[in-house]
C-alpha cells in the first residue's frame, strides 16, 4: 500500500514537471502546441516509445535488455540488404520479423534455461547484433525503398498519424490490457517481486521469461523496419545509442530497476517529458549531443530521487519508534 | 588426474585454455596471411592491447564488486581531449604534469560515479549509462567541434608513442606497453595479496554478507570506481600520444572492448572472482583477433563486432557451465592447492579477522 502511494506521488510528479515543460516550450514558440508540431516530434521518437513499452515488462521483471538498439539496426540493415538482393519487399519484412523472433529467442534462451544474467547476454547481443548488421551493410549507406515502404514511414496513414503511431496505439492499448489486467502481466510483477516465491506458487518463470524477450526482440525488430521506412536509408549505424533513451523512459516512469514495481501510466507520463524536453531543449538551440546529456542525468536522477525519498521516510519512522531499526528493502549492484 | 587436481585451480585451466586459444589464432592466421610472423603484427597487437589493457584493469577492479562501468570509453575520450588540448596551447606543461592532469581528470569522473553507485544506492549499470552520455556531452561541448591535431602537440610526446623498452631482432618493446604490463602486474599483487583487494572479492560475492562483517563496503567500492577512472585517464594520456589527432568520438565503444576483455578473460560479471592476468590475456586475445581480421582477406573486417559479442556469450556461458562444474569436481575430491577461489568471500572474513 505504502508502494502505492510512492507510485502515485511519483506520477504526479512527472505530471508537474511535464505541464513545466510544455508551459514554457508554448512560450519560447507560438506554434509549439500546434497539432503539427506534436505529431512531428512524437513522430521522431516514436520507435524508441514502441520499444520502451516492451522494455517496461521486461524491467518489471527485474531483467533488462541492452540489446533493442542493436536489434533494431539489425532488422533495418537486414531489411536493406535483403532489398538490395532483390528480395520482393514484403516477403523481406516477413523475413526479417521472422529473425526478429528468432533473435529474441535465442536472447532468451541463455537468459531463460541456461540460466545466464540478462545484463550480461544482452550486452553480448548489443556488440553481436551490431556486428551482423554491419557485415550486411558495411559501410555502405542504403536506400532506395519502394515508395509505398517510404510513403507509410513518411505520410500520414490516418490524417494526422502515420503507420507508426498508430501501431504504437495498438500497442499501448495491448500493453495495459496484458500489463494490468491479464493474468500474465500478474506473473510478470510476480516474478519481478520474488523470483523464487513465483516459481515455489507455480508460476513457469521460464516460459514468462522466454516470452518477453521474444517479444522485446519482435517489437524491437518492428520498430526497426519503422524506423527503416521513416529515414528512407539505412546504414551500420542507424539506431546506434537508443538504448540510453528507451531505458531512461521506462526508469523515469517510476518503474523499479529491481524489477516487481511500475505502471504504464508512470512510463507514458516520462515518454511525454522525455519527447518534451527534448524539443523544447532544440528550440533553445541545445545540441543534440547535449541533450543526450540531459536524459544521461535525468536517468540518474530517476533512480536516485527516489532512494533519497525513501532515506528521508525511513529517517523520519526511525525517529518515531526509537530503538528499532527499520528493515529496509535495500538492494546494491546490477 | 588427481595430481593434475593438485597443482591446478579451475581458474587456472580456464587461463591456460585462453592461452592456447590466442596461440591456436596466431597459428590459423600465420598460415592464412603472408608475413604474418613479423615485427610489425607484434608491434601493431601489443600497441593496442596496451591502452586496452590499462582500462580492462580498472574495469576489473570494478567488476570485482558486483558492479559495471560503462563510461570508461567517455572518459578515456575526454581525457584525451582535454589534455591534448592543455598541451596544443602550452606546449611547455612537463610531460608528468600532463600525465597526473590525466590521472587526476579521471579520478574526479571516477569519484562521481563511485558516491551515485555506493552512497546514492543507484544501480551502477544505471550511473555508468547516464555518465556514458554526460561525459560524451561534455567533451562536445567542451570541444566546439574541434579536432586536436598531431602538428599541435609537443614533440616529446610523439616521441615517447615510439619510445622502446627495449628491442630483440626485429620485435619492438614499446615503453607504453611495458607501462600496462607492470600495472596488470601490481594490480594482480594488490588483489590477491592486499585487503583491499581481497575485500573486492568479497564484496562481489555477497555485497550483504561483506556489509554485515563489517567492510566499509561503500567506500571500497567508491576507491575501486576512483582507481578504474584514474587507470581510464591513464588510458586516454596513451590514447592521446598514440593516435595524436582525437576528434570528440575518440575512444567512443571503447567501453564495449573492455567489458568484452574482461569478460572474455574470465573475470565473472557476478563479481567475486577474476584476475588481472585473465584480464590481460581477454584483451590479448580479442586484439589478435581484430588485428588479424582486417589483414585476412577471406572476410571483411566488419565481422570482429559480431565475433566479439559471440565470444563473450561462449565466455560467459563457459564460466556458467563449464567452470562451476569444474569447481564442484574440485571441491567433491577434497583437493585444494591454494584456498580456493570459488568461496573468496569466507577466505576473505578469515583473513580480515587477522588483520582487524
Amino acid at each position: 500500500m505504502r508502494n502505492l502511494r510512492r507510485l502515485k506521488s511519483w506520477e504526479g510528479l512527472l505530471l508537474a514537471i511535464l505541464v513545466v515543460v510544455v508551459v514554457n516550450n508554448a512560450v519560447q514558440s507560438p506554434v509549439y502546441l500546434s497539432v503539427e508540431n506534436q505529431v512531428n516530434l512524437f513522430q521522431l521518437f516514436v520507435e524508441r516509445i514502441i520499444v520502451a513499452l516492451a522494455m517496461t515488462f521486461i524491467i518489471i521483471n527485474g531483467e533488462i535488455d541492452l540489446s533493442v538498439a542493436s536489434v533494431m539496426g539489425l532488422a533495418s540493415c537486414l531489411l536493406a540488404f535483403l532489398h538490395e538482393q532483390s528480395v520482393p519487399m514484403p516477403a523481406a519484412i516477413v523475413v526479417t520479423l521472422t529473425v526478429g523472433v528468432i533473435v529474441g529467442a535465442f536472447n532468451g534462451f541463455w537468459i531463460s534455461v541456461v540460466g545466464l544474467p540478462s545484463l550480461a547476454v544482452t550486452l553480448a547481443g548489443l556488440i553481436g547484433y551490431r556486428g551482423v548488421a554491419r557485415i550486411l551493410v558495411e559501410d555502405r549507406s542504403i536506400g532506395n525503398f519502394p515508395e509505398w515502404f517510404n510513403r507509410l514511414g513518411q505520410q500520414p496513414l490516418l490524417d494526422p498519424l502515420p503507420l507508426a503511431s498508430i501501431i504504437f496505439f495498438i500497442l499501448l492499448v495491448v500493453a495495459v490490457v496484458v500489463l494490468q489486467y491479464s493474468a500474465f502481466g500478474r506473473y510478470v510483477y510476480v516474478i519481478g517481486n520474488n523470483r523464487e516465491v513465483a516459481r515455489y506458487s507455480g508460476v513457469k518463470v521460464r516460459r514468462v521469461k522466454m516470452m518477453l524477450f521474444i517479444a522485446s526482440s519482435t517489437i524491437a525488430t518492428l520498430a526497426g523496419l519503422l524506423l527503416a521506412a521513416r529515414l528512407g536509408a539505412v546504414r551500420g549505424s542507424t539506431a546506434e545509442g537508443f538504448e540510453l533513451d528507451i531505458i531512461t523512459m521506462v526508469l523515469l516512469g517510476g518503474v523499479s530497476i529491481f524489477g516487481g514495481s511500475g505502471t504504464l501510466v508512470g512510463v507514458g507520463l516520462s515518454i511525454l517529458l522525455v519527447l518534451n524536453l527534448r524539443n523544447g531543449m532544440s528550440l533553445v538551440n541545445i545540441t543534440s549531443n547535449t541533450q543526450t546529456g540531459v536524459i544521461g542525468a535525468l536517468l540518474i536522477l530517476s533512480v536516485l530521487i527516489p532512494n533519497w525519498t525513501q532515506d528521508a521516510r525511513s529517517l523520519l519512522s526511525r525517529r518515531r519508534r526509537t530503538g528499532h531499526t527499520p528493515v529496509t528493502g535495500e538492494e546494491k549492484g546490477g | 588426474m588427481e595430481t593434475l587436481k593438485r597443482y591446478l585451480r579451475p581458474e587456472q585451466i580456464r587461463e591456460l585454455s585462453l592461452v592456447f586459444l590466442i596461440v591456436v589464432t596466431l597459428i590459423f592466421f600465420g598460415t592464412q596471411i603472408e608475413g604474418y610472423f613479423s615485427g610489425r603484427t607484434f608491434n601493431r597487437i601489443t600497441t593496442t592491447v596496451a591502452i586496452i589493457a590499462v582500462v580492462a584493469v580498472g574495469e576489473t577492479l570494478v567488476i570485482l564488486t558486483r558492479n559495471y562501468d560503462l563510461s570508461v570509453g567517455s572518459i578515456v575520450g575526454f581525457t584525451a581531449y582535454f589534455v591534448g588540448t592543455q598541451l596544443a596551447n602550452n606546449n611547455g606543461i612537463a610531460p608528468l604534469a600532463a600525465v597526473l592532469l590525466a590521472v587526476g581528470v579521471g579520478a574526479m569522473m571516477g569519484l562521481i560515479n563511485g558516491v551515485l553507485v555506493s552512497y546514492g544506492r543507484v544501480p551502477s549499470i544505471i550511473v555508468t549509462l547516464g555518465t556514458l552520455a554526460i561525459y560524451r556531452a561534455l567533451l562536445v561541448n567542451y570541444s566546439g567541434a574541434k579536432t586536436v591535431t598531431t602538428d599541435s602537440l609537443p614533440q616529446w610526446l610523439l616521441d615517447l608513442a615510439r619510445a622502446n623498452l627495449f628491442k630483440i631482432g626485429e620485435l619492438d618493446f614499446r615503453l607504453m606497453v611495458g607501462v600496462a604490463l607492470a600495472l596488470v602486474v601490481i594490480f594482480q599483487l594488490v588483489i590477491t595479496y592486499l585487503p583491499f583487494g581481497r575485500r573486492l572479492y568479497a564484496i562481489g560475492s555477497n555485497p550483504e554478507a561483506a556489509r554485515i562483517a563489517g567492510f566499509p563496503t561503500q567506500r571500497i567500492v567508491t576507491t575501486a570506481y576512483v582507481l578504474c577512472g584514474m587507470l581510464s585517464g591513464l588510458a586516454g594520456f596513451m590514447f592521446l600520444a598514440r593516435f595524436g589527432n582525437i576528434t570528440v568520438v575518440a575512444a567512443q565503444g571503447m567501453e564495449l572492448s573492455a567489458i568484452a576483455a574482461v569478460v572474455v578473460g574470465g573475470v565473472n560479471v557476478f563479481g567475486g572472482s577474476g584476475t588481472m592476468i585473465g584480464a590481460l590475456l581477454g584483451a590479448l586475445m580479442i586484439n589478435t583477433l581484430e588485428q588479424s581480421l582486417i589483414r585476412w582477406l577471406q572476410i571483411s573486417e566488419f565481422w570482429r563486432d559480431a565475433l566479439l559479442g559471440l565470444l563473450i556469450l561462449l565466455a560467459v556461458a563457459t564460466d556458467a557451465v563449464i567452470i562451476n562444474r569444474l569447481r564442484n569436481l574440485w571441491a567433491r575430491s577434497g583437493l585444494q592447492a591454494r584456498p580456493a577461489t570459488e568461496t573468496p568471500g569466507v577466505q576473505v572474513l578469515e583473513e580480515a579477522g587477522h588483520d582487524a
